[in-house]
């Protein structure tokens, strides 16, 4: 199909600078209440559910920054054809909970890209590399995340 | 609260109905920072990205997925591995039911995995997923 340009791919391998994110016991209590949650040490906010790191690791950016559609120009988005963007699926493993005070390191990278038929046309899947560990370097997570263009 | 000498596989898990509003998207929205029209700009969701109505987010329901194993264990043991995808948009009017059931039980690791479900109620599954525990000793 052609619809990722030699530009585009030369994009693979790239990753973004490490972000830092303090976890807060408050943004741990909104978190599961909105995805209503039942378990009281995460509506207590005393650990994360797994997927608040989804959340807490999402750029947070300017608005004059945020595109038309309302998503965040992504540094590891490259110009594609199709501009539709759907969260597509998530692979992770954890190695430890996530808890109020935790200061954690994430590193994310473009790991791959390739071009699909889909029902309704063509899609291109994004696949990116998710890399959190504590300050002294412990692993936390690691996950594959996919995003699909169509 | 499952003991984990009596989990066998095909043992189903409890299943639970979710009805997405407009309120519980918007909460979910702020809470993971996300500004993505199609979830609360109906207009904009219909004209400009064609979809029928406000789109359910794909990673609230990978949430419930979790949901489903971890809250039938309880402070049993930990999810050590998960995975999903999303197959179909979900809109807002949808009632959506998750559930799953164990696939197998290694008593050496204590580690069990358990195939998982989110799909619209009386309908197809948007976001089938898999997940592996490891219970404690």
């Amino acid at each position: 199909m052609g619809l990722i340009s030699e530009e585009a791919r030369k994009m693979i391998g790239a990753s973004e600078p490490p972000i830092q994110v303090e976890i807060s016991r408050r943004d741990i209590m909104k978190y599961a209440v909105s995805t209503e949650q039942v378990l009281e040490k995460y509506l207590n906010g005393d650990e994360a559910p797994p997927m608040f790191l989804f959340g807490a690791l999402r750029p947070i950016v300017p608005i004059d920054q945020l595109g038309p559609d309302g998503i965040a120009n992504a540094s590891l988005m490259p110009e594609l054809p199709l501009k539709r963007v759907m969260a597509g699926g998530t692979k992770v493993r954890y190695f430890r909970p996530v808890k109020p005070g935790d200061v954690l390191v994430a590193t994310r990278s473009l790991a791959d890209m390739y071009e699909k038929s889909g029902s309704q046309g063509p899609l291109i899947f994004l696949v990116y590399k998710l890399d959190v560990k504590t300050g002294a370097g412990e692993p936390v997570v690691e996950e594959t995340q996919t995003r699909i263009v169509r | 609260m499952p003991k984990f000498a009596d989990i066998k596989p095909v043992d189903a898990l409890p299943e639970r109905r979710f009805t997405p509003t407009n309120v519980s998207l918007f909460l979910y929205n702020a809470a993971i920072w996300n500004a993505h029209r199609i979830h609360y700009e109906e207009t904009y969701t219909k004209e400009v990205e064609k979809h029928p109505a406000i789109v359910v987010d794909g990673p609230l329901q990978g949430d419930w997925l979790t949901q489903t194993v971890l809250n039938w264990m309880g402070d049993d043991g930990t999810l050590v591995e998960f995975e999903y995808s999303n197959r179909r948009t979900s809109y807002i009017g949808d009632t959506l039911v998750s559930g799953g059931k164990v696939e197998w039980v290694n008593p050496e690791t204590r580690e069990a995995e358990f195939s998982l479900f989110v799909r619209i109620e009386g309908g197809e599954v948007t976001a089938p997923g898999r997940a592996v525990v490891r219970f404690n000793p």
